[in-house]
């Protein structure tokens, strides 16, 4: 047995303790994880297949509530509300943002300025956000006034968030209105990393402005805008805040998404077992998409 | 011609890109305006701004909305989501970034804990909380923050943990430092810059928190500003500039917050953004 040996024996005894403490370091983190996320998520699962008031015992249904679930007309409503106001998210803020980016990427005076303007609404509250466009919503002195004085007309007393063909649209607006910047300065910073020899070739082949981002800037993105497809899909199933605070699910449900639906019933009516029904579907709908995007992107798919 | 075009073309870009810019802060510039008129003066300019401007607003909402109490326990649950994000995550950071052989399967669970809708565990967690009495508790929901933001702070930090030269570690180690004092006094200073992105953009998320504040804190005294604000304005729905001043109470520490620093906030914005 040489000196080199006993070396190496040191050195990975070293490097076992270090990694025993790596674990130790772990602890914090997992405890936290396992407390508020991973132990509560197992719960929901269980209380899933029970009938729960939320006090005393939970009584085992078994499938009852999924089966209840699929037979719900409010549910499938909601899941319908739920893929307008995806269809909304996946065009209105992405199409802004992909052309707001891709002009702000030409220019260089101001660009940062710009930047800063467009993400501000991403950082103000959701709170606040609904009582601006509530304001500004608002049939007797909101923007729409503004419309008319300049000789639009608006039909007499519109209420676009009281009346049930555009409350759902009107909402999801709002929340393109927080996002949009948020989506521009990420699709920026991804086309900021495009080779610059690209367009200058596709330039020599004479390609306008529409062309060069067709075929230079949308290839040269197109991981980042799978990635802002997937959380926009995600977001969208998922969407709480401005629909509880603007609407409630009204008028007359026609803004019910998944999750206001869920609140309801597991914090109004203290139905826990089904809204916990609810909550672990949503979250397998939204992880299979996800996953999906995953498997497509891996298997080299593009448009 | 052609430069005709280009110069057309620049002139619609310039145009389309102050019509954005104008989508950006418009609303929020009449929401400032607002705060500082009178309710006569926004019945009859409800958009421009204040002719006779006026504090009287602001000083009426921060009485009636109780908004000492409740800046206070927004900036309690901000600094303390902050602080304990920053330093829980800096410890997975740090064993991962430097410590763990084969951290990978770790560092992907991180990846799946950001994407963890909150409606996948709230029910539980809020019956949970209240047989603990956890539920209107400034800590118990601090507590579910901070299990929400780790992953998205562990994971930032990783990256910048991972940018930093293994040779400092080592030459730490030779001159005799423990495992410990490498990781508190030689790395921590440096992930400076990094710990302040992560306190900066949790801390906001904590500040802005709606979901999780609306269905644990019901006292009114322990309401953060978020809930807080959103039944003032049930209060007084019709006072226009009563609830703007109220709303500028919210947005006015973060904007000036934001655009002190604004370069940090959007990178830790953006970065991983998986959590909403």
């Amino acid at each position: 047995m040489g000196d080199g040996t006993t070396y190496r024996r040191g050195a990975n005894s070293i490097v076992a303790a270090r990694a025993r403490f790596g674990l130790v370091l772990l602890v914090p983190f997992l405890a936290l994880n396992v407390i508020v996320i991973v132990g509560p998520s197992l719960a929901t699962a269980y209380f899933s297949l029970t009938d729960w008031t939320g006090v005393g015992p939970a009584q085992w249904v078994g499938l009852d509530n999924y089966r209840r679930l699929l037979s719900e007309a409010e549910f499938y409503a909601a899941l319908a509300h739920n893929l307008v106001w995806t269809g909304i998210h996946l065009t209105v803020p992405i199409g802004i943002a992909l052309v707001g980016a891709a002009m702000l990427a030409r220019i260089r005076r101001g660009r940062l300025v710009l930047r800063l303007v467009y993400f501000l609404p991403y950082t103000v509250a959701s709170v606040v956000t609904a009582a601006i466009w509530q304001d500004l919503l608002d049939p007797e002195r909101g923007i729409l006034t503004l419309l008319s004085s300049v000789g639009v007309t608006v039909p007499n007393g519109l209420v676009l968030l009281g009346e049930q063909a555009t409350a759902l649209p009107s909402v999801a607006m709002i929340n393109v209105w927080a996002l949009w910047g948020f989506l521009l300065v990420i699709f920026l910073s991804a086309m900021q990393g495009i080779d610059e020899s690209l367009y200058e070739a596709a330039r020599i082949d004479g390609a306008n402005a529409v062309r060069e981002f067709w075929h230079v800037t949308l290839p040269g993105i197109f991981p980042t805008l799978v990635f802002v497809v997937v959380i926009s899909v995600m977001w969208s199933l998922l969407a709480f805040d401005y629909v509880w605070i603007i609407t409630q699910g009204g008028p007359a449900g026609a803004t019910e998404l998944v999750s206001t639906l869920m609140y309801r019933e597991a914090f109004e009516r203290f139905d826990v077992g089904y809204a916990a029904s609810m909550g672990l579907s949503l979250t397998l709908i939204s992880a299979f998409v996800t996953i999906g995007f995953v498997v497509v992107r891996r298997k080299g798919w593009s448009v | 011609m052609v430069g005709l075009m280009r110069r057309l073309s620049r002139a619609s870009m310039g145009v389309a890109l102050a019509v954005l810019a104008l989508y950006a802060m418009g609303p929020l510039v009449v929401l400032v305006f607002n705060a500082f008129k009178t309710n006569t003066e926004i019945a009859s300019n409800p958009l421009g701004p204040p002719l006779r401007p006026t504090f009287g607003n602001l000083a009426e909402a921060w009485e009636l909305g109780n908004f000492a109490t409740t800046l206070r326990n927004s900036a309690i649950l901000a600094v303390g989501t902050a602080l304990g994000v920053c330093i829980v995550s800096y410890l997975t950071a740090y064993a991962l970034a430097r410590l763990l052989r084969r951290p990978t399967g770790m560092v992907l669970y991180l990846f799946v804990s950001t994407a963890v809708p909150a409606q996948l565990f709230i029910i539980p967690v809020f019956f949970f909380w209240t047989r603990v009495h956890l539920n209107n508790s400034l800590f118990g929901l601090m507590l579910i923050y901070w299990a929400l933001f780790t992953p998205f702070g562990s994971l930032l930090l990783r990256a910048f943990l991972v940018s930093l030269p293994r040779d400092i570690d080592d030459a730490a180690r030779i001159d005799g430092a423990g495992e410990w004092a490498v990781m508190t006094r030689v790395i921590l200073p440096l992930a400076r810059p990094g710990l302040l992105v992560v306190a900066l953009t949790t801390g906001l998320f904590a500040w802005n928190e709606f979901f999780f504040a609306n269905t644990l804190i019901d006292y009114e005294e322990l309401k953060p500003i978020s809930t807080s604000l959103l039944a003032f304005r049930g209060q007084f729905s019709r006072d226009w500039g009563l609830t703007s001043a109220g709303c500028l109470f919210m947005i006015g520490p973060v904007l000036v917050l934001f655009l002190v620093l604004q370069r940090r906030f959007i990178s830790g914005l953006t970065s991983g953004s998986l959590r909403a």
